[in-house]
């Protein structure tokens, strides 16, 4: 269930990209489309009623059934540049509505 | 006419995936949610800390000496098996903070508020200011036992820098001593990695004693390295805040 959703919440990103002409709001649907990416590939590594991937006083061996650390490692490395594409995507944002004092692309085409 | 045609092209964009992953022959199908046997996986490996052929039973609090002697799995994933990768997104954020003093350059002032602060607010936010570097300094000292480690933590020290920024129209980021922490946080990973080569043959390879799962003194070289990393994180997202808050002045 929460891989179809993640699927979609890409495709709600992808609707955004295409159909939007702001940039801010495109900066928004970038992200909502890596949202849904990085909840999929979380939802990968799930393994039916495995534990948390920690070793605690709890569950202390490591032959009890934990989810797969591998795809968690990855989303925490994608989540991490998404965060600096995002302030870079901002900045050159700011820098364009300081130019043309707008964040409309259309209307900056005719300046 | 554009909201159709993008209509149509997700639509389309969608029924791809979905066939592809949950509707095509039996042999390429993708594995239903949950149902994932991890002896198929490389993950088991990283789970039993069993990359060089260990077949003992890691145990919380006892096992000494192994592989990767961090109790969080997904730590020693980042830090210790895959630190490559860890060095290479260290440095994309860095370019990315670099990109971002580029384009907001120039002599700069702060923003003014809409509201002046008062004495209550800026006293109150510097007591939590307070607060929230401990904690923040906390979660990335623990990494390696429990969830956290030395990007949230790296975000939420960002986050007590940009509490203050929106407390006090005064307060300033010194740019040159976060350039500094930053600097040298990322050329000690580098020696962190180079200094592997030397003692043990690798770049990034683990060269102190790791320990007992499961205490703070453990683990050989995650910890330092995530706690470089988080200074660095902390003080380039707190160089980024400065640039969105501040505007340039004239002449």
């Amino acid at each position: 269930m929460i891989q179809y959703f993640s699927i979609v919440l890409m495709l709600v990103g992808i609707y955004g990209l295409l159909s939007q002409r702001n940039v801010i709001k495109l900066i928004a649907a970038l992200n909502i489309f890596e949202i849904g990416l990085n909840l999929f590939i979380v939802s990968i590594g799930f393994v039916k009623d495995g534990l948390v991937p920690i070793l605690t006083s709890n569950n202390e061996s490591s032959a009890m059934l934990y989810v797969d650390p591998l795809p968690h490692a990855l989303v925490l490395t994608s989540i991490v540049i998404g965060v600096g594409v995002t302030a870079l995507a901002l900045a050159l944002a700011k820098k364009m509505h300081d130019k043309y004092g707008t964040y409309d692309m259309d209307e900056m085409g005719g300046k | 006419m554009k909201q159709i045609v993008s209509i149509l092209l997700v639509a389309a964009i969608g029924i791809l995936i979905f066939s592809a992953l949950y509707f095509s022959d039996e042999t390429l199908k993708f594995n239903e949610y949950g149902n994932v046997n991890l002896d198929d996986r490389v993950s088991e490996k990283y789970i039993d800390k069993s990359v060089n052929g260990n077949t003992e039973e890691i145990i919380f609090g006892e096992t000494q000496n192994a592989e990767s002697g961090s109790a969080n799995m997904v730590t020693s994933v980042v830090v210790n098996y895959r630190s490559f990768d860890t060095l290479g997104e260290v440095t994309v954020l860095f370019v990315s903070a670099l990109g971002v003093g580029l384009l907001l350059n120039g002599k700069r002032k702060r923003k003014n508020l809409k509201d002046a602060p008062n004495f209550i607010l800026k006293q109150g936010a510097r007591i939590i200011f307070g607060i929230m570097v401990v904690f923040g300094v906390y979660m990335f000292i623990h990494g390696h036992i429990t969830p956290g480690g030395g990007f949230p933590g790296g975000a939420i020290i960002a986050a007590s820098i940009l509490l203050l920024y929106l407390s006090d129209d005064e307060f300033r980021v010194k740019l040159s001593a976060a350039k500094a922490v930053e600097s040298t946080a990322g050329s000690l990973y580098v020696i962190v990695g180079l200094l592997g080569i030397v003692l043990a043959g690798y770049f990034l390879q683990n060269f102190l004693p790791t320990g007992t799962v499961g205490e703070v003194i453990s683990s050989g070289v995650i910890p330092i390295v995530y706690m470089l990393i988080g200074l660095k994180v902390g003080s380039e997202l707190s160089s980024v805040i400065d640039g969105f808050l501040t505007e340039e002045v004239e002449g």
